[in-house]
């Protein structure tokens, strides 16, 4: 009970202290970076997404494909949606798209609609543009086909060579 | 009526009594530069962007969808204002489109688009009219600035490319067709209502469901 009281006690002075000083000056938000939230921070550079629309292997079989072509000011919202100006079904001939997969088009029970399912709506989702960029941290992600040869050549390796 | 119609046209058809045919000629001649000018100048004022975002209407709506496209903010710093896309250059066509905005007036007056909710609902029809009218000319206000001629296509991407050396290049489509929206945002646009649409497009309604269990 004395713990709590004290505890109480020192939480109000550090209040009081906080209150004294300049609101602002001293705060920081980390999510911001190192610039005080009573200043603006100054945006970083912009990249240039990826535009040669040549289609990338995926990283793993589920993996949804990225966006090979930029995608600045697509209007996705409930009026229109500009990624299915090319890439619904019906227009897929006309602008070489690759149409939106089947699997689009399936309500979480699995029924088929006759349009591409609300909870698949929002491409921008799950597919991203790409930016031409180092990345951040060493990525030593492996997938499964490099798997199945390495084990396979394991195997190469250790059954004994017949004479 | 009869009369007084002929009264006037009397005191048209005499000469001058009191006026010297220098003042008259000069005077007409001055007076009808200045009145021209005037009128330009005025016509010229309902072009400026000041001008159209001056109401509400404009201003809380389309300009602020415009402001983050292209047109309005990019590095070069070239501006198209509203007038370059929507009121034609031309000074006959100008004056044509002019006249027609005085339903616009009427519109202002009587609060037509006067919330974002009757805005909303109107948009699509207003949206028509302004793709009919680039359709009709062949997208002249896109093309008074994109010339095609002057186009490098080598410094367009794969599909732009694609698209212009095709269906642009053979007239087949104009600007327009394939460049709706990039100025202000889409309407939502019912199946079979525009030029270019298909049913994939259409906004996805939960209930829609076809039951057909794989």
């Amino acid at each position: 009970m004395q713990f709590i009281r004290t505890l109480g006690l020192l939480l109000m002075l550090g209040m009081g202290a906080a209150w004294a000083q300049p609101v602002g000056q001293t705060f920081h938000d980390n999510a911001r970076g190192p610039t005080p939230i009573m200043e603006t921070t100054k945006p970083p550079v912009l990249g240039n997404a990826v535009n040669d629309d040549v289609r990338r292997t995926r990283n793993y079989a589920m993996q949804p494909p990225i966006i090979p072509h930029r995608v600045d000011g697509y209007q996705i919202d409930k009026n229109f949606n500009k990624c299915l100006d090319c890439h619904s079904r019906t227009k897929a001939e006309m602008f070489q798209a690759v149409p939106v997969s089947v699997t689009h088009y399936m309500d979480r029970d699995g029924n088929m609609l006759g349009q591409v399912s609300t909870r698949r709506y929002f491409c921008m989702q799950c597919h991203v543009a790409q930016d031409a960029v180092r990345p951040l941290v060493d990525n030593r992600f492996v997938d499964v086909d490099s798997l199945l040869l390495q084990s396979l050549r394991n195997q190469g390796a250790k059954t004994p060579k017949k004479h | 009526m009869m009369n007084l119609i002929k009264r006037y046209w009397a005191v048209m058809r005499r000469p001058s009594v009191h006026f010297s045919l220098g003042f008259l000629t000069i005077g007409g001649f001055i007076g009808g530069i200045l009145f021209w000018g005037a009128f330009n100048t005025a016509m010229e004022l309902t072009n400026t962007e000041k001008f159209c975002t001056g109401c509400h209407e404009m201003r809380d709506n389309v300009f602020a969808e415009l402001k983050s496209t292209i047109h309005y903010t990019n590095r070069s710093g070239v501006r198209a204002v509203c007038s370059d896309c929507h009121v034609p250059h031309n000074w006959t066509d100008k004056m044509a489109r002019k006249m027609q905005a005085s339903k616009e007036v009427w519109g202002k007056i009587f609060g037509t688009i006067d919330t974002p909710e009757k805005f909303a609902e109107k948009r699509l029809e207003l949206a028509q009219h302004e793709w009919a009218r680039l359709k009709a000319n062949d997208s002249l206000e896109c093309r008074n600035c994109h010339n095609y001629d002057s186009m490098d296509m080598t410094r367009q991407s794969q599909r732009a490319q694609n698209m212009h050396s095709t269906y642009l290049a053979n007239k087949e489509k104009t600007c327009i067709d394939c460049h709706k929206g990039i100025a202000h945002k889409l309407p939502h646009i019912p199946p079979g209502q525009a030029p270019t649409d298909s049913p994939g497009q259409a906004v996805p309604t939960p209930v829609a469901a076809v039951t057909v269990k794989p």
